[in-house]
């Protein structure tokens, strides 16, 4: 069942078109993505969605409610994280939480969430002492202690080092799994491709695809690559020959076979029919930042 | 409400944290008052300030320093630093009703100048012999309205300044105006009879403030202005204020 249902937005500031034409809908219980680069009406997007920004065209449901005139019943069930949003430097991690606690019906209990967010020695400590990725552990503790059934979290590793980058994901993980359904918008690749079960690649305020991660990639370039070096001599027929297999080539001592769908299973099998060891075994597939660069004709990050 | 009483609470912590800027506020004006006590010949009862000492008849006006710094420098300052910040608009998206929080800053705004208020007539009283305010009620009603004035001002400034800094310098002349006209720079028998009606008439009311104090009902006139002050100042912060 979608809980959020997004048709034919559009949002303009002055004469900028921020959004043209949006249209998707979020699962329940699913990470969905909004990726694409800066400027392209991600954030836009999302804000009206969480009911900041008034649509200038379309619609917009959450849980069938909409986001301006129901504000009040949404803004107990949607928690959001807003990039640049800072806080008090005198507030304290641990006054934060309970500040914002206060504000729901059914907060979740701030100290768990300053343990599970890895924040409990520095419960303490004010705002402008914490780190950046410390920072936006609170952040997203902010976002989630009202318990909501959606979180909307807006460039949630931008700034963080590579290690706090990861342990950001799987917490995003696993507030995935306790059934919160969470809309992640990003510009990096590697987070969709890691996060996402679904997401929408906008570019100049327009879905451009809307798919899984490897939905898009297939869709997009569907072609493999397969390298190695046999350890007997094998007839290209034998490759060829395969539905999967589109070329053989050869360079030096190395096939290089091209081709689509199973075709890793496919070659494997062939070789261990005819008893073929292999070296130097390397798939290559094309990732998201090539399926994004074929969706809009230019790179993710300029 | 709930909620209020925490947001309250976390101001107040936050706000007795920043310890140079109430201490300020609330010490200043009693800090003055003891320097020019200090000097005896500020002491004596003189007839040109009705028989009373001129430190009794400067009282009044160095409560005017509290007000106008409270009113037109701190609140719209926390006001358009919380804006600057994103704090504002993080609040947006939470059940928290952002009047609320602007609740809380005139509630402690209000408390910072009633503490600052107190003290300064207290040590008057016990150090230098001045009597407490004489029309209590006349004065309560004139401090209040006198705040109200100032507060709605400074919610004024808070509603058109985008970031902290743009406050502080708009603050700056309104500012001024208020500590001249209240009679701070130059005390009010030193200024012209007519720079000193204009003052009784700028917020807060230095004259109804005086008045009082010495113990005659402030004029309705001067109490009557500081509410309309108060009134459209506050309906035109309310009309302009953004969240963002």
């Amino acid at each position: 069942m979608p809980v959020i249902e997004v048709t034919n937005l559009h949002k303009r500031y002055g004469d900028t078109v921020a959004v043209d034409d949006v249209s998707f809908h979020v699962e329940t219980g699913d990470i969905f993505g909004v990726l694409g680069p800066n400027g392209a009406g991600k954030t836009t997007t999302v804000e009206c969605v969480a009911g900041l920004r008034v649509p200038d065209g379309g619609e917009v449901s959450v849980f069938g409610l909409d986001p301006r005139r129901d504000a009040a019943r949404l803004r107990q069930l949607v928690g959001v994280q807003l990039q640049e949003s800072q806080l008090p430097d005198r507030l304290r991690v641990a006054e934060a939480l309970e500040l914002y606690a206060s504000f729901y019906r059914d907060p979740a209990d701030p100290a768990q969430l300053i343990d599970e967010l890895g924040l409990g020695p520095k419960r303490n400590t004010p705002y402008d002492k914490l780190s950046g990725g410390q920072k936006q552990r609170l952040s997203i503790a902010l976002a989630l202690v009202g318990n909501p059934r959606i979180a909307i979290l807006d460039e949630l590793t931008t700034g963080l080092d590579p290690q706090a980058r990861r342990d950001t994901w799987s917490l995003i993980e696993r507030v995935r799994d306790r059934g919160v359904t969470i809309v992640l918008v990003t510009h990096f690749m590697e987070e969709a491709e890691r996060l996402c079960d679904r997401l929408a690649v906008i570019d100049k305020g327009r879905v451009v695809a809307l798919d899984s991660p490897a939905g898009l990639v297939s869709a997009v370039a569907p072609e493999q690559r397969i390298r190695f070096r046999p350890s007997a001599p094998l007839d290209d027929r034998h490759l060829t020959d395969l539905p999967e297999v589109t070329a053989v080539t050869r360079s030096g001592p190395q096939v290089v076979v091209t081709g689509t769908g199973d075709l890793l299973y496919a070659v494997a099998s062939l070789l261990a029919r005819h008893r073929i060891v292999v070296a130097d075994l390397r798939l290559e597939q094309a990732t998201l930042d090539d399926a994004f660069v074929e969706l809009t004709g230019h790179r993710l990050t300029d | 409400m709930h909620a209020f009483g925490q947001i309250l609470r976390t101001e107040a912590k936050l706000h007795l944290r920043d310890v140079p800027t109430w201490a300020l506020t609330v010490a200043l004006p009693t800090f003055i008052l003891v320097v020019l006590g200090l000097i005896p010949a500020l002491r004596e009862p003189s007839p040109e300030f009705g028989d009373q000492s001129f430190v009794t008849y400067f009282t009044p006006s160095l409560l005017v320093i509290t007000l106008a710094m409270v009113g037109i420098n701190t609140l719209p300052t926390v006001l358009a630093t919380y804006r600057e910040r994103g704090i504002l608009r993080r609040l947006a998206t939470t059940p928290a009703s952002p009047l609320a929080l602007l609740t809380a800053q005139l509630v402690l705004a209000l408390a910072g100048i009633l503490v600052s208020a107190a003290l300064l007539a207290v040590v008057a009283r016990v150090a230098f012999g001045s009597p407490l305010p004489q029309h209590l009620l006349g004065f309560t009603v004139a401090l209040v309205l006198g705040t109200a004035a100032l507060l709605a001002l400074g919610l004024l400034v808070a509603a058109v300044a985008p970031t902290a800094k743009t406050a502080q310098a708009m603050a700056v002349p309104v500012f001024m105006v208020i500590m001249f006209f209240g009679g701070v720079y130059l005390p009010r028998f030193l200024l012209p009879d007519f720079l000193a009606d204009v003052g009784a008439y700028t917020p807060p009311g230095v004259q109804a403030l005086l008045d009082a104090w010495t113990g005659t009902a402030p004029h309705p006139l001067h109490l009557g202005i500081m509410a309309v002050v108060a009134v459209t100042a506050g309906v035109g912060a309310a009309k302009l204020f953004r969240w963002e």
